[in-house]
């Protein structure tokens, strides 16, 4: 069970989180002008890693906040989390 | 029977204080400070089951969590009895009660044991290929298989007990309270870190407690002398916590533990009553040290499985600890020197040792020159090759090995004994460590797994980690722990340490007979019955991974997890495939570590705080009025009021009727209420509903339907404006919380940029829903100021109105097609106003209905319900609802993904009515629609979603979703079921009323 640094609350359990899949997925600005197969790899193309991944996670039972988390898949350890709207700390 | 095997001079058991308790209908007396295994010895049992396979005579062979044979249902209430406990770990209380499990009819005599005499014909895996086919004779199979070898038997009656959950945060966690786990736990709390240490035993002080040798001394006193001082300042200590019968269960990433408080399982039976019987505790450590020890392994030989035959050291716990001699003659037979401290101690407490009978060539350690000195007799290089007795051993047979131990050699010697101690070795406990995700390593020179790198923030320190010796235990634990902590001063420098060193070390992981291997019976894992020539077997049949070969021969898999068998396993299957065992790896251990009781998992979720129930502010009226419940979620939902003795389709029929003809009472406050507000509140409702909602006039009412992005309908409701920024959306009752969620995410991930607060209100507003002809009636009564008439309050508008001087939203919509009104209103004045609604309604006999008539009014109306008549892959389309599909908006949350190439197919699943030729046959939800009978498979072209006796149309409906339902309109179809086939004519979704006149009746 993780621990999780929710950016607004500080350190919480993982059961007061929900995971909300890969992050830096923006929705299109214009989704009528795309393509179907534009449209589909916005709707439906995820990634699923082996090592480090960039996670939306959602602290539903607390701030409700949604934040952005790099975790390693591997072994689930948490390199950051930051807020929506900002870059990632780590490459 | 009455044998004296209680030795009197003994510091750990109360004599003075005897308990009874029953084995097996027999009454036997022990004392406080026993386990039910050393109480049984004390007896002079041994005997206390038969093994799962072939019913073999077992007894107990342990002293701890390890034990695989004395797995014994304790307690006869159908409410408190369980199974699969270990006599080792139960502490003797007054009035305990325990019985044998695997044996029928009674342990000294068992049907089973036949399967003993036809055991060539048993081999590994032989349930799985004799009994698996033909496949549907399992059935046949099991219950024979299951009568005669079930693992104990599961209460009947609700546990009565308490159990806990609570949370413990600390700097350090110490799990294991033997020598270096004190050490360790010390150091930590003397150096302010807030420390908490847990043992599963009921002391402290592992076997150190009771290690009283001259070849084991701590500053010039016995080890057990230092050990008991070094207990005595723990005491003392603030930052420290102590939990014995505190069992680590679980170490999960993130040094997230799970530990069992063991609180009043060892009490007498009156005192337990009312105490919480277990506590779970969910601990988060900042730094874990463990200190698990090891445990001894027994040697692999042939009949090794004897009543009378036990674990080395167990022995000498029994007479140590407990002062109980396993047997008057015990032989050992060891593959190293830790059987030697036993014969030590048999022989301080005055039990004789036949012999030690040793693999290894002659070795000249301290320990050993003393039992040399000691007049014992020592077999060197020799092996047992068979031991006899049925229901306990009485002789072992020893013969000489040959020069490289893979055969045995010369004279057999026979040996009479009543006890035989055997020592294949220690196996560190590494299950913890390996549970967090360690990875081991594997040092040859003693054949043991030990950790090697972890990510989380622990150490492994003491035999858990490989040390075996005393010298080393000490300063390596303090060594190990200093540098963990970064602590510097040392409390424990410069001791003078006197140990015995191992000189020889030796393994022979399958020891040779002087018989053939298939004519042996060496067992391997003796609580799943698995021996070497098993395992030899499966490799012979090709199996090559030892997680294969696990599952294959069963070895491993019984409630022990293979605490005791796995290590061999492994070595045999190495040394047969011709690999190295570090090479081979180990299976996996999962947790618990023990097994745990299902009351201290579910703790105090049990009856009504299993699941949180969510009820109406006008429940209880609904219990007054005889209302049968429906759980919609959380909620409990009035789902019919059955009059009389009425049934719920009768109810239901009148009920539906009644709303029709006069008037109807419903309880809707359960639909999801969303208040949103901002600047921005009309365009966020354009994104995420399908139709337009900017022009919506203030005061008036829309229904919205939600998709998801992949255009499939999600959720709908009607949403109100109240004023210029904002509105109260609607949505259904088990789409409340997801829906809030979505809209969230929506808010703060894609479009920061609006000025929009949403804010759940579903729990702050009862909401009323009065429907039918005489409804405007009724709502005159109880708002006389508000003016009524369709031109002031049309349908699908709103307004704020006073009852009682409280402030309420009234809104007229329908959902039933009736003319109808929704009072909105604050929850603790919501059963009052419910109240009058019904007693102004009473002279147009105002007839209250539940869920099942509000589903079946709205399917005579064609109304979908989303989550029933929708299931994720129903698109606006495919419901007709094109008209609610606004086509000048830019963009809304699915818009891109109704026109992709699957979602504008004609031939979709489409939304239909179906009535049946026979206009009182009802058809069932969920049953297929076909187009053929008479072909076989047939295509099912889709499914009933809704289907009702409809009293107001005096013939039975149906919605259903049908592949290309649209273009099928006027055909004929089939609902096959078991035992006909109905027909059915598809047809228009609205059955009742198509012009909505009824509205504004
Ligand atoms: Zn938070």
């Amino acid at each position: 069970m993780f621990l999780i640094n929710c950016p607004y609350c500080g350190e919480r359990d993982q059961s007061e989180f929900s995971a909300g899949g890969e992050a830096h997925i923006e929705r299109p600005k214009q989704p009528t002008e795309l393509s179907d197969d534009q449209w589909a790899e916005y709707l439906f193309m995820r990634k699923n890693i082996k090592g480090v991944q960039f996670e939306r996670w959602n602290h539903a039972h607390g701030c409700r906040k949604w934040f952005n988390m790099v975790r390693d898949t591997s072994n689930d350890k948490i390199h950051a989390v930051y807020k929506m709207g900002e870059k990632p700390p780590i490459k | 029977m009455t044998r004296n095997l209680r030795i009197t001079n003994n510091k750990f058991i109360d004599q003075t204080s005897r308990i009874s308790f029953k084995f097996d209908g027999k009454t036997l007396y022990g004392f406080k400070g026993d386990t039910l295994a050393s109480a049984l010895l004390a007896n002079n049992i041994h005997l206390v089951g038969r093994s799962f396979k072939y019913h073999r005579p077992r007894g107990i062979m342990t002293c701890g969590s390890e034990e695989p044979n004395a797995i014994l249902q304790v307690g006869n209430d159908p409410s408190m009895t369980e199974p699969n406990t270990r006599a080792t770990e139960i502490e003797l209380y007054e009035g305990l009660v325990a019985s044998s499990q695997n044996c029928w009819p009674s342990v000294n005599f068992d049907m089973g044991a036949v399967n003993n005499f036809f055991s060539p014909i048993i081999p590994a895996a032989f349930y799985y290929k004799t009994f698996m086919w033909p496949t549907n004779f399992w059935k046949l199979y099991e219950y024979f298989i299951r009568k005669s070898a079930g693992l104990g038997k599961s209460p009947t009656e609700p546990d009565k007990d308490i159990y806990d959950h609570r949370y413990l945060h600390c700097d350090v966690l110490v799990v294991g309270g033997g020598i270096s786990g004190i050490m360790a736990a010390k150091i930590a709390a003397k150096n302010n870190l807030n420390t908490v240490l847990i043992d599963d035993k009921n002391v402290l002080g592992g076997t150190t407690l009771f290690q009283q040798n001259e070849c084991f001394k701590i500053n010039n006193s016995y080890s057990n002398e230092w050990i008991k001082k070094e207990i005595e300042t723990l005491n003392s200590l603030k930052n420290l916590t102590i939990k014995t019968r505190t069992s680590l269960a679980a170490y999960h990433n993130y040094n997230y533990l799970l530990a069992r408080e063991n609180l009043t399982d060892h009490l007498d039976l009156n005192e337990k009553k009312d105490k919480i019987r277990q506590r779970l505790w969910k601990i988060r450590a900042k730094k874990v040290i463990i200190a698990t020890g090891a445990m001894e392994r027994p040697l692999i030989f042939n009949n090794n499985d004897r009543p009378g035959i036990i674990l080395s050291y167990s022995i000498k716990k029994y007479i140590d600890y407990y002062g109980v001699k396993c047997g008057q003659k015990i032989s050992l037979f060891t593959n190293n020197d830790s059987a030697y401290e036993t014969a030590i101690s048999l022989s301080n407490s005055g039990v004789s040792v036949n012999s030690v009978v040793d693999i290894r060539d002659k070795t000249n350690s301290l320990i050993v020159n003393q039992v040399e000195k000691l007049g014992i007799k020592i077999h060197w290089k020799s092996t047992v090759v068979n031991t006899n007795g049925y229901k306990k051993i009485n002789s072992i047979e020893i013969m000489k090995l040959s020069d490289d131990g893979t055969a045995v050699v010369g004279k057999k010697i026979k040996e009479e004994c009543d006890c035989l101690g055997i020592s294949g070795g220690w196996t560190p406990r590494v299950h913890l460590f390996t549970q967090a995700g360690g990875k081991l390593k594997f040092r040859d020179e003693d054949n043991v797994f030990l950790p090697d790198t972890t990510e989380l923030d622990q150490i492994s320190i003491g035999s858990c980690n490989g040390d075996f010796e005393l010298d080393n235990v000490i300063k390596n634990s303090v060594n190990l722990t200093n540098k963990f902590l970064k602590i510097n001063n040392n409390n424990y420098e410069n001791l003078e340490i006197i140990s015995s060193k191992e000189i020889e070390k030796k393994n022979i992981w399958l020891l040779p007979s002087n018989k053939h291997l298939g004519k042996t019976k060496s067992f391997l894992d003796f609580q799943n019955d698995s021996t070497a020539n098993d395992v030899k077997l499966a490799l012979r049949e090709g199996f090559k991974s030892i997680e294969h070969v696990k599952r294959y021969t069963t070895t491993g898999m019984a409630t022990d997890q293979g605490k005791l068998s796995n290590m061999h396993a492994l070595g045999i299957i190495a040394e047969t495939a011709g690999v190295k065992m570090g090479e081979l790896g180990t299976t996996t251990f999962r947790p618990p570590y023990t097994p745990l009781t299902f009351g201290a998992i579910v703790g105090r979720n049990v009856g009504e705080f299993f699941d949180i129930i969510r009820k109406t502010p006008m429940h209880e009226w609904h219990i007054e009025n005889k209302a049968e419940f429906e759980n919609v979620g959380q909620w409990k939902r009035a789902w019919y009021y059955p009059i009389d003795n009425e049934n719920m389709y009768e109810a239901v029929q009148r009920e539906s009727k009644a709303a029709r003809d006069s008037a109807g009472i419903l309880d809707a406050s359960t639909l999801g209420k969303i208040d949103i507000q901002g600047s921005d509140a009309s365009e966020f409702l354009n994104r995420v509903y399908t139709n337009a909602w900017s022009k919506l006039e203030i005061g008036k009412c829309r229904y919205g339907l939600m998709l998801n992005e992949d255009g499939m309908v999600y959720d709908d409701g009607v949403t109100t404006r109240l004023s210029e920024n904002h509105y109260l959306m609607t949505t259904t009752t088990g789409g409340a919380a997801n829906v809030l969620s979505k809209l969230e995410d929506y808010l703060q991930t894609e479009w920061p940029e609006l000025d929009v607060y949403l804010t759940s209100v579903t729990d702050h507003y009862g909401t009323i829903s009065i429907c039918g002809p005489n409804s405007k009636k009724i709502l005159s009564k109880i708002i006389p100021d508000l003016i009524l008439s369709d031109k002031d309050f049309p349908h699908m508008s709103f307004k704020n109105a006073l009852i009682d001087n409280i402030n309420c939203r009234v809104m007229r919509i329908s959902f039933t097609g009736e003319h109808s009104y929704e009072i909105n209103i604050q929850s603790s004045y919501a059963k009052s106003v419910w109240e009058k609604c019904f007693e102004a309604g009473k002279e147009f006999n105002i007839t209250p209905y539940g869920t099942e008539t509000m589903h079946l009014l709205r399917a005579e109306k064609g109304f979908i319900i989303a989550g029933q008549d929708t299931d994720g892959t129903m698109t606006p389309v495919d419901l007709h609802m094109d008209w609610i599909i606004s086509k000048k908006k830019y963009d809304f949350i699915g818009k891109r993904s109704l026109y992709r190439s699957d979602t504008i197919r004609e031939d979709r699943k489409q939304l239909v009515g179906l009535l049946t030729e026979d206009p009182n046959e009802i058809l069932e939800e969920g049953a297929q629609v076909v187009a053929e009978t008479n072909k076989q498979p047939v295509e099912m072209l889709g499914h009933v979603t809704s289907s009702y006796f409809s009293p107001n149309l005096n013939k039975s409906i149906a919605l259903a979703v049908v592949k290309n339902g649209k273009k099928l309109k006027g055909q004929k179809m089939f609902v096959p079921m078991k035992n006909k086939i109905i027909n059915v004519t598809v047809t228009d979704t609205v059955f009742l009323d198509k012009e909505n006149k009824r509205l504004n009746a």
